[in-house]
């Protein structure tokens, strides 16, 4: 991206350097489709770098998307009122970062009180998510104490809350953040509950001849046995957890991404309610990411299966 | 002497002040809906005696393995287990997401586990794999760490259910001979399930076999360890289990 940077401050960019923006991307593609090449009968050894090649191989479709907005706009097929040119969003997203408007504030500073919501519920709603599993998994009475209930909450339309929970607790953090909770309470509840009911029995049954203390049997063994089912329901809570984030925000804010989309709205100004979405869009990737790096971690019992 | 002869008495309801016995089941019965397995079973284990248990599949072997173990609460009879039991399974079943000294020490109430777990490890020849997964043993190694895991609670009574039946031919003489020394340094009593009738003559004190239910044969086997198996004597014992378990019918004409 820095090095793109240069056309992005003309506003109206010579010819040459559209032609240079599309052929930046070419070589380094065609390099990374003969380093692939090149790995592939080698074998085991150069893997690796096999799967770093296929790595820049992905970069060229978004690329080729940002380049052909970038035409459409800049071609004037789609005005810029419909549709602002990348170039545009950059231009706006640098001034929400610089400077603090009154209309706005700050990028970071919405970003900052977005994630401080996200935060509180997520762990709020993972902690609660993650316990009802526990006690659901481990007996028939737990079971069929919390089950029906999480089932059922599981249908509800979670953006359906929204006018309650004004109604209950007010205007201000609380109904944003119970609502995230409850957003990323289910998908965990639902995966970690399976997780634990597909631990292997036997090993159930050598908790019992070790004589292992409960807590020793959910520490030990119940929750590292979950554990793949779990980060899978943790990347999808963090998904609804950013979901929920959104639509809350728009309703009574005074800071926050959401907020500033719905002021944005008002103000018909499309290049910040992009920037917004791109900002979700990046946190997004990026949660997901620190969970795939902790499942890498976590489950190297199972990688060393496949690599020795 | 006579603290210690009471400690016997409480520690176990059926004692009667004769030799000690670390396993005491009289008439034990389990049923699996119509399906009888286990018929007013009697058996007495003595302390530090190897007795190996076998039978065709469905004689009721592991029900009374798994009845010694805790694991089943819907036998009915008498049952009374002086001292700690360990078991070894079939499968190693080892926790996967454990390196094999965690597995080991896993449940270990003990001042020093480390110190504990690592001569168990030392015991069974594993030191060098304690930070290994289980998914990257070989299964003689995995049945070795699970041996490691069932000694190190000092048990007075190690259950072995058939450990060595999934091992190649070499690594299972190999296991034979590692049970054997590990048996004469700690002493357990042993009850091992078999189906190798040359496996319960190499290895046990006393083979029981047990026919729908019930203990239908016993033999005593006093040949000295390590035994040989084309001995004379042990042969005779072969021949006599084996008719005994109804092989020779159809295996010989």
């Amino acid at each position: 991206m820095p090095g793109n940077r240069p056309a992005l401050v003309q506003e109206e960019a010579p010819p040459g350097a559209v032609a240079r923006l599309v052929s930046v991307p070419m070589p380094a593609a065609a390099q990374a489709a003969q380093a692939t090449a090149a790995a592939r009968p080698e074998g085991r050894r150069s893997n690796a770098g096999g799967r770093r090649a296929t790595a820049w191989l992905r970069l060229i479709s978004p690329v080729a998307v940002l380049v052909g907005w970038q035409l459409v706009s800049q071609l004037g097929l789609v005005s810029e009122q419909t549709l602002p040119s990348p170039t545009q969003v950059w231009s706006t997203a640098v001034l929400l970062v610089t400077r603090n408007s009154p209309a706005y504030g700050t990028l970071q500073g919405n970003l900052i009180v977005s994630l401080e919501r996200v935060a509180i519920g997520f762990a709020v709603g993972a902690s609660i998510g993650l316990l009802l599993a526990v006690i659901a998994g481990l007996s028939r009475l737990g079971e069929n104490a919390v089950d029906p209930v999480m089932q059922m909450l599981r249908t509800l339309p979670l953006f359906g809350l929204i006018p309650v929970f004004i109604v209950w607790f007010g205007i201000d953090d609380t109904p944003k953040i119970i609502l995230i909770a409850i957003g990323s309470a289910i998908p965990l509840y639902l995966n970690a509950f399976a997780g634990i009911r597909n631990v292997d029995p036997r090993l159930h049954e050598l908790s019992r001849v070790l004589q292992l203390s409960r807590r020793e049997l959910i520490t030990k063994i119940v929750l590292p046995g979950a554990l793949p089912q779990i980060l899978v329901g943790t990347r999808q809570s963090l998904g609804v957890a950013w979901l929920a984030l959104v639509v809350a925000e728009q309703v009574n804010t005074n800071a926050g991404l959401g907020f500033m989309m719905s002021q944005a709205t008002q103000f018909l100004s499309l290049d910040v309610i992009i920037v917004a979405l791109l900002v979700y869009c990046v946190l997004g990737l990026l949660t997901d990411w620190l969970v795939r790096i902790a499942e890498r971690r976590a489950l190297s019992w199972r990688r060393s299966f496949i690599t020795t | 002497m006579a603290s210690q002869l009471h400690h016997n008495v409480s520690a176990s309801a059926l004692d009667n002040a004769a030799p000690a016995k670390t396993v005491r089941v009289r008439g034990l019965s389990r049923s699996f809906g119509p399906d009888q397995v286990l018929r007013d079973l009697d058996l007495e284990i003595a302390s530090g005696e190897f007795v190996a248990l076998i039978g065709r599949s469905g004689s009721g072997k592991s029900t009374l393995l798994r009845a010694l173990a805790g694991l089943d609460h819907q036998a009915t009879g008498e049952l009374a287990v002086d001292g700690t039991v360990s078991i070894a399974f079939q499968e190693p079943r080892l926790v996967p997401w454990k390196r094999v000294a965690d597995n080991v020490s896993l449940g270990l109430r003990d001042p020093d586990p480390r110190a504990r777990t690592a001569a168990a490890l030392a015991e069974v020849g594993l030191t060098d794999r304690a930070r290994a997964w289980p998914l990257t043993l070989s299964g003689g190694e995995a049945q070795r760490a699970s041996l490691a895991r069932a000694l190190v609670r000092d048990p007075s009574l190690l259950l072995l259910d058939e450990p060595f039946s999934a091992l190649d031919a070499l690594t299972r003489i190999a296991m034979h001979r590692l049970v054997l020394s590990l048996w004469e340094r700690h002493r357990p009593a042993v009850l091992l399930v078999t189906h190798d009738v040359d496996e319960a003559l190499t290895l046990a004190d006393r083979v029981v076999v047990l026919t729908a239910g019930q203990i239908s044969h016993t033999c005593l086997v006093s040949a000295d360890r390590p035994r040989d198996r084309n001995q004379a004597y042990l042969h005779g014992l072969r021949t006599r289990l084996l008719a005994e378990l109804g092989v020779d019918r159809e295996g010989t004409l």
